[in-house]
């Protein structure tokens, strides 16, 4: 009973248990939900499909929850999305021989050579020129989606090629290519901030940039690597999604991802107004806006009220986060509230959080 | 290529800059020339660049003058375009509306002009009819009924149920809605065709793949796909072959739009048929145009002249085509 009850406690218990209700949920609709087979020589199955359609997802988000823990946001993302796969798309069907592995790696590292470009860009305005992150991020939101068009030419770019397919389409040892390269980034992320000082100064930065500064930190230089790394995990999901169907579609790739990842990175865990993250978190919340997105097909929800259904869903798990609300709820049920004192302080931390 | 993007982006931005000096720069019309005003919605799919370039071609063959504005998908732009088009006094006035209302105040202010207007692509939402003189469109409604006609004549003879899984356009669009419609009308008629599965693909080939990795694994034995236009075709085709199935065999796909990949995939026998809704209405309007100037009664709905590609069709008009 401790441990369940200390178990309900871990901050990420609560999206847990939604995703865990979701599963169920398909299992009870779809007897053969968790059946995961072998076709063609990988895996095959709807967990699968969670993974690899969630893997672009993820690395948003991934992306996005340094740079909300610098209390920043980034919503250019989706339009880095769309420029990336353009670029690569663009490259590759110039190319004489579009299986050439070394074309498709060339591609592939211009397109990201183009979204870190743009990620210094961003860092930039916010850090050097001081534009609020909002502001700073809404330029490149508008106009990367113009400048992707202009890529594409307003047009659907359609390649054929193997190796690129590989990416978002492909498998390794018998797993979605898609989902090993985003959980390696994660991987990589996770050390690079747990296990050197750079999570505790992006945290540092996101609590109090100006005490930070003066402690020494040179926030303008975390900023800047921030919101590059947020472009550069942008730009590579941008790959994955333009690959997994060969094709760049300027107008469409990568369309409001940038609501999503913020979500992912709050239902995670992490606080909007900065300075705490949490990377696994993230990865949950990514993944639990995926399933939630194939339940709504399992289901056979109609279109009408799909997006009724998702907001139902969000709330309840934004509520039942909420440690006031459910502080409310068991008061309701017992009418004496011994924790009525830690409840209040967390319900400050949750008003931070909504506000 | 790359260098012709390139020039395309200068030249973009050099257009810009001409826009916005080219406000006062009217005064034309009344000569013995016809002139046009083109209020286009924007550039945001293949569809509609070969649609802006089958128009600019037609007018430049009918020798008529043609003022064209792209509106980049927001209905103050083009309701600016049509304001403009009236102070130059252009001799008719034609656009692809944006959205479907709001648009009674700007056409009242062409008509007191005596501007007649046409409307092209799409419709509009107004119950007074007199605004325009005419619309030029696609019935997507037909064109839902020739899928449809399809799905009933390719299974007429098989026995038990036809298992149907439906990729939708986006929610509340007039394609998605009429298209739908137009299906449903033709194979409600016979109980054994069944929808088992029907859910929006947003009008792209990603969701299109991933919703119909979906149906695969959910919806049980799908026959036949119907996909409201053919990006979200092209999508669930890599979708049925990630199951280790055969496109166009193991399932039949029917299609809307008739795009170049879209002919190709037909070509190839992965798709089975795909329906035609055609953007390159130039020559049609251009027609309409010089009647509506010349004072001539033209019918109030105009539809564009549209065809049905079966496999062996499909291979035939691929080299024509332009997008």
């Amino acid at each position: 009973m401790t441990v369940l009850r200390s178990l309900a406690r871990h901050r990420l218990f609560w999206p847990a248990a939604v995703m865990a209700v979701l599963l169920a949920l398909n299992v009870a609709l779809t007897p053969s939900f968790f059946s995961i087979q072998v076709r063609d020589g990988h895996l095959y199955g709807s967990l699968i499909d969670i993974l690899r359609f969630g893997a672009p997802l993820i690395l948003v988000a991934l992306g996005m929850t340094l740079v909300v823990a610098t209390r920043g946001i980034d919503l250019s993302v989706g339009s880095v999305v769309a420029i990336s796969g353009a670029v690569a798309c663009l490259w590759i069907s110039e190319l004489p021989e579009q299986n050439s592995v070394a074309g498709v790696l060339a591609a592939l590292g211009i397109a990201l050579g183009v979204a870190l470009v743009l990620g210094l860009w961003n860092g930039f305005l916010v850090s050097v020129i001081g534009i609020q992150p909002i502001i700073a991020t809404l330029i490149l939101m508008v106009a990367g989606r113009g400048l992707a068009q202009l890529v594409t030419g307003g047009q659907i770019i359609t390649v054929n090629s193997g190796p690129y397919r590989l990416l978002g389409g492909g498998y390794w040892f018998g797993l979605p290519a898609s989902i090993i390269v985003a959980l390696g980034m994660v991987a990589a992320a996770a050390l690079l901030v747990r296990r050197s000082a750079l999570g505790m100064l992006v945290e540092s930065v996101g609590g109090n940039p100006e005490a930070s500064r003066l402690a020494g930190i040179r926030s303008r230089r975390i900023l800047v690597v921030v919101y590059a790394w947020c472009a550069l995990c942008a730009g590579l999901a941008g790959l994955m999604i333009s690959s997994n169907v060969s094709s760049a579609d300027g107008n469409n790739a990568g369309l409001w991802i940038e609501l999503d990842a913020i979500l992912a990175v709050v239902l995670g865990g992490t606080l909007l107004s900065g300075g705490r993250f949490s990377l696994g978190g993230t990865v949950l919340g990514a993944l639990l806006i995926q399933t939630l997105t194939t339940t709504v097909y399992t289901l056979g929800i109609p279109p009408e009220s799909t997006l009724l259904f998702k907001a139902l869903v969000v709330t309840a798990v934004c509520l039942i986060q909420s440690p006031a609300f459910r502080a409310r709820l068991s008061r309701r049920r017992r009418p004496p509230a011994p924790t009525a004192g830690r409840s209040q302080r967390d319900a400050a931390t949750e008003a931070e959080v909504t506000a | 290529m790359l260098r012709r993007r390139m020039a395309a982006l200068a030249a973009g931005a050099a257009a810009l800059m001409v826009a916005a000096g080219c406000g006062s720069a009217g005064g034309s019309g009344g000569g013995d020339s016809i002139t046009l005003g083109f209020a286009q919605v924007g550039a945001e799919s293949g569809w509609r660049t070969a649609n802006t370039k089958s128009v600019r071609q037609a007018a430049r063959d009918a020798g008529i003058e043609l003022k064209f504005s792209d509106a980049q998908q927001k209905q103050e732009n083009q309701i600016k375009a049509i304001r403009s088009f009236i102070q130059q006094r252009v001799d008719v006035i034609a656009f692809s509306p944006v959205v479907e209302s709001g648009w009674d105040t700007v056409l009242k202010e062409a008509q007191r002009a005596d501007i007649p207007v046409v409307l092209t692509d799409r419709a509009i939402d107004s119950p007074d009819t007199s605004l325009y003189e005419t619309f030029l469109g696609s019935d997507f409604v037909e064109e839902g009924r020739k899928a449809g006609r399809w799905v009933t004549e390719e299974f007429g003879d098989a026995e038990g149920t036809v298992r149907i899984a439906e990729l939708q356009g986006t929610t509340g669009s007039a394609p998605a809605n009429d298209r739908k419609q137009g299906f449903a009308e033709v194979i409600g008629n016979d109980a054994k065709y069944k929808i088992v599965a029907s859910q929006t693909g947003d009008f792209t080939r990603a969701k299109g793949k991933e919703v119909m990795e979906a149906f695969l694994k959910s919806a049980g034995e799908i026959d036949v796909l119907y996909a409201h236009n053919d990006d979200m075709a092209l999508g669930a085709i890599e979708a049925i072959e990630g199951a280790g199935l055969k496109p166009g065999e193991d399932i039949k796909i029917v299609s809307v739009d008739g795009v170049k990949d879209a002919l190709q995939a037909a070509a190839d026998g992965e798709i089975n048929y795909v329906v035609e809704c055609n953007p390159l209405l130039g020559p049609q309007l251009m027609d309409l145009v010089k009647k509506v100037a010349a004072g001539e009664q033209v019918p109030k709905r105009v539809e564009v002249e549209e065809t049905a590609f079966d496999q062996q069709a499909a291979e035939k008009a691929l080299p024509d085509r332009k997008y």
